[in-house]
């Protein structure tokens, strides 16, 4: 199943060609950092905020959450039902509980989500994101990933995509725009 | 009141201290070298610092090394079609007259096997290789990981 969930992934067309499905026709299963089931349908009526990442990755990953951090507390209150959150890619090391302690460095309304391989295969494809296991020396290994986070209106259209290096300023807008 | 004043001083700079330090060595100076804490000694830290070139001779920064962990290395984030990646940089190039930074989402130095959990307010020693000025050593701040760089008077100059 995770050889053909990676397969799938690999070969889609480029993110740019191809959107994300609405979050109402998304089909995944994953579990949060406090062990509940989210499905999509969860989020209905909801803004979302959505990346792609793992917790072994010491510079893309803290980075986008630190930002995401400076974002919400920016919007304040504002950004209160929007859902934000962080989907692994690395969910052979990235269980619920590593997920809990990793996301207790950051703003509060950031949840973590993990589950079997092809649900988190199957989230990669609802969301047109990608991600690659590359193999190091001594058994070790990282992931590459897709780096943009993306937003849905709350009726859980694709809005926009948050590239990694925007221009950071452009982002509190651009969530802006997804949570009236 | 000026005992209060110079004692708060104090606890709110010493953190900040090491980063904040200066080394030279030939014509390269290097400073606003920090880390991240990490969860853990079994996830790889991160090493951040800047580098400038005075000089007329193009340098380059070869490698690092560090008792802080086995297999130090040179990385670059790499984003290419929207996917992140970071491959093995053999080096970072320091061109005469010119700064460069080791930054969150650009060149790194990606610390593996830890000998021990980095955590915040903690630091140690990283000895920067460079091609043609040689050695130097710095020190580096373990900032939180939640830290998007060391908050220096002098810092964003
Ligand atoms: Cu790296």
């Amino acid at each position: 199943m995770l050889g053909v969930g990676a397969y799938r992934t690999r070969n889609r067309p480029a993110r740019s060609e191809v959107l994300p499905v609405p979050i109402g026709q998304m089909t995944w299963t994953l579990t949060d950092h406090q062990g509940r089931l989210v499905r999509p349908s969860d989020w209905a009526g909801r803004p979302v905020m959505v990346f792609f990442g793992f917790t072994w990755c010491p510079d893309v990953c803290p980075t986008t959450l630190s930002d995401i951090s400076l974002w919400l507390e920016e919007l304040g209150a504002d950004a209160d039902r929007l859902i934000v959150a962080l989907i692994s890619v690395d969910p052979e090391r990235d269980t619920p509980d590593v997920l809990a302690g990793y996301v207790s460095n950051f703003d509060p309304r950031i949840i973590g989500l993990t589950g079997p391989a092809d649900e988190v295969a199957q989230a990669a494809a609802d969301f047109r994101a990608t991600y690659r296991r590359v193999d190091k020396e001594g058994g070790d290994y990282t992931m590459d990933h897709t780096a943009g986070v993306f937003l849905f209106h709350p009726d859980g259209r694709f809005a926009s995509i948050i590239d990694f290096h925007e221009d950071r300023r452009f982002a509190v807008p651009k969530i802006r725009r997804t949570l009236s | 009141m000026k005992h209060f004043l110079l004692a708060t001083t104090l606890i709110f700079s010493a953190p900040a201290a090491m980063a904040c330090e200066t080394v030279t060595i030939g014509d390269l100076t290097v400073e606003h070298a920090w880390s991240k804490a990490t969860i853990g000694a079994g996830r790889p830290g991160v090493f951040y610092v800047e580098i400038k070139n005075s000089g007329t001779t193009d340098d380059a920064l070869v490698g690092i090394t560090t008792p802080a962990a086995g297999m130090p290395m040179l990385h670059e984030t790499v984003v290419q079609d929207g996917i992140a990646s970071m491959p093995h940089a053999m080096s970072v190039p320091v061109p005469a007259g010119q700064s460069v930074q080791l930054a969150p989402g650009g060149y790194h130095g990606m610390l593996m096997e830890l000998t021990t959990a980095l955590k915040e307010g903690d630091s140690f020693p990283v000895t920067l290789s460079f091609e043609k000025s040689g050695e130097v050593t710095v020190n580096v701040d373990v900032l939180s990981l939640r830290a998007e760089g060391p908050d220096c008077a002098d810092a964003g100059q």
